[in-house]
This record gives C-alpha cells, structure tokens and sequence, in this order.
C-alpha cells in the first residue's frame, strides 16, 4: 500500500518522525539515535556560540545539513519579538526556510502564549518563513494558524518532556478533521504506543525528543518510535474496525459438531 | 577599567578585546568558526553571509553570535 508523501511547505518526505536533538549524551548518541529513527527532518535549537570553548565540536558535524533537513526552534523564547529574532538568525545559518516557532508562556507547563504564537507566526510568514507553530491543541487556534499561511499546525499532546501520552484525542480529531495543511503532534510522546495513537488518529507526523533521548536505551527507543509511527500510518490508512459494545464472532456459527 | 572597554565590543553579552576596525572575518577565524554554521548580529542587525567579507567590527559594537545546539 504506497503511501502518498509526507509534505511540508513544498519539500516532500518518507518518513513522518520528526526528531529532536537535545539531551542526549553526547553528539555521538544524537548521530546514532537520528540514525536509527529513520527521521529526515531534525530540530535545534538557537544559542550564543561558546566563546571560551573554541574547540567544541558543531552539531551540524554530527547531523549533516546535506542529509537531514535541519528545523530550528525558537525553544526558550517567551515574546513573539525574540522568536522573530531567533528565526530570523536561524535562517541566517542557511538551513532553509523551515521553522519551529515556539513562544512559551509560561515556565512551569511550557505551555504556548496562543497571542503571541499567533503574532509571531504572521509576521515570519510574511518574511517568508516556512512556519511550523507548536500550539495547545485548540481547534480554533490551530485554524487560524492555518489561516495565517502556516505550513503545518503542531498541536502538543501534552506537557512537554512530560511523556503524558495523548490528553485529549478528541480535541487532536476535530483539528485533524479542519485542518488542510499537516497537524503534528508535538510534545508529550512518552512511548511508542502513544507515537502509534497520534498516527492512528490521522495525525500527518509526530515530533519527539525527550521519548527517545531520555529512554534508558535511546537508540532502540529511536527504532521503535520509527516502528511506531509507521504502524499507525498503516492502521490508519488500513482503517480500523467500528467499536462495539457486544461481540461479533471471528467464526462461523453455523457447521458446528453435533 | 576604561582602558580596556575602550577597545573592546560585547560579544554575546560580555566585554570582548578586539582591536579597532577589525574585519568580521578575522573575527571570525579567530573564534575558529566557520561561516556555514554560525549566524551574526551587529547591533540588533543581521549580517548577511554576502556581507561578511566587507564588514568591519568597530570597538563599542554589540555583536551576537550565534549556532545550532541540541533541542526538540
């Protein structure tokens, strides 16, 4: 069964993980881990170069921009100002267009300031910016970044690094059912059966990190969230059986032993 | 001491020695960064990679520096 491609703002990809690189160990772990989840496209973040550390190794040595689409976030920022900033600098790296707007607003949930997410997400779309918000996951807030020309909506799951699992499946349905560009699911993966619901549920893509950075074994949590994520893809195009409150026998009732 | 913030810029928030009128590209080499995975800011303002070679950082100037890093 050929799936039809994964598409974000003109570019086109296979697999539908998208992966995040902090909190691992080492670059070595991230590399390998990226590796094994199959994922194209690899979130960053945006930070002040270490001045008193020159010889410190570049994470873009380890996650090759040739081989993986690089998607910058605005993580740590609280103001629409600074996330305009931020990506405005990320662009500048040369990474393309692509970009992960977050602007928090509030410490303790990290739970997204809807305004100002909105406000950033006109202005970057105006410049030209290929915008993929992370929002709470509110159907009417994720239409009207829709409407704003943002190229997918990224509603959370839950609590970031909170590994929660799906919340609130019914709200992610009715934005699934409105939305015309990709909604991914982002944030509050815990394991590979919450990865699977989000695709089940008809979700274009799931986005992690703490999930598989923060497992005891990252890289083979990385491989089973690849797993996941295609499995979910599949039962949700394959689609499931009606729920029922009785049983339905597998086998025929009629031909039975005397 | 005003001697050395005389000829020093900030550099990502702190006071940094550099010579007057010192290219951006020097500054750079010096840092030990490449171009293709950093992004600049002099004075709020971004420098465009093109520009690079005909920017010049002058003593008081805000600069920003700035790469990639692990993050979700």
């Amino acid at each position: 069964m050929q799936d039809t491609p994964f598409e974000l703002g003109g570019l086109k990809f296979k697999s539908r993980l998208i992966v995040g690189t902090g909190k691992y160990r080492d670059f070595a772990e991230t590399k390998a881990a990226v590796e094994e989840s199959g994922a194209e496209i690899v979130t960053v973040a945006v930070r002040r170069v270490n001045i008193t550390d020159r010889g410190k190794e570049n994470l873009l040595d380890y996650v090759d921009p040739r081989r993986y689409q690089i998607l910058p976030n605005t993580a740590g920022c609280f103001t629409a100002e600074e996330a305009i900033r931020t990506c405005r600098l990320a662009r500048e790296v040369g990474v393309g267009d692509l970009v992960k707007l977050e602007v928090i607003g509030d410490k303790q949930t990290l739970f997204p300031d809807v305004a100002a997410t909105l406000e950033a997400a006109r202005v970057l779309v105006k410049e030209g910016f290929k915008v993929m918000p992370y929002v709470t996951d509110d159907p009417v807030t994720c239409l009207r970044l829709q409407e704003l020309g943002c190229v997918a909506v990224m509603p959370l799951a839950a609590p970031i690094g909170s590994g929660l699992g799906i919340r609130n499946p019914f709200n992610l349905a009715i934005i699934i059912e409105q939305a015309k560009v990709p909604v991914i699911v982002d944030a509050g993966v815990g394991t590979a059966s919450d990865a699977a619901e989000a695709m089940e549920l008809g979700c274009d893509g799931v986005l992690m990190n703490t999930a598989i950075a923060g497992a005891r074994d990252p890289i083979a949590m990385a491989r089973a969230m690849k797993l996941a994520v295609e499995a979910g893809r599949l039962a949700y195009r394959a689609g499931r059986i009606e729920r029922r409150l009785y049983a339905t026998a597998s086998s025929p009732l009629t031909g039975l032993i005397g | 001491m005003p001697g050395s913030i005389a000829t020093s810029i900030i550099l990502n928030g702190d006071p940094y020695p550099l010579g007057s009128d010192t290219p951006l590209t020097a500054l750079l080499e010096r840092l030990n960064m490449r171009r293709g995975r950093v992004a600049v800011e002099i004075n709020r303002e971004i420098v465009p990679k093109a520009n690079y070679d005909a920017t010049v950082v002058r003593v008081g100037d805000h600069v920003e520096i700035i790469n990639f890093v692990g993050g979700g």
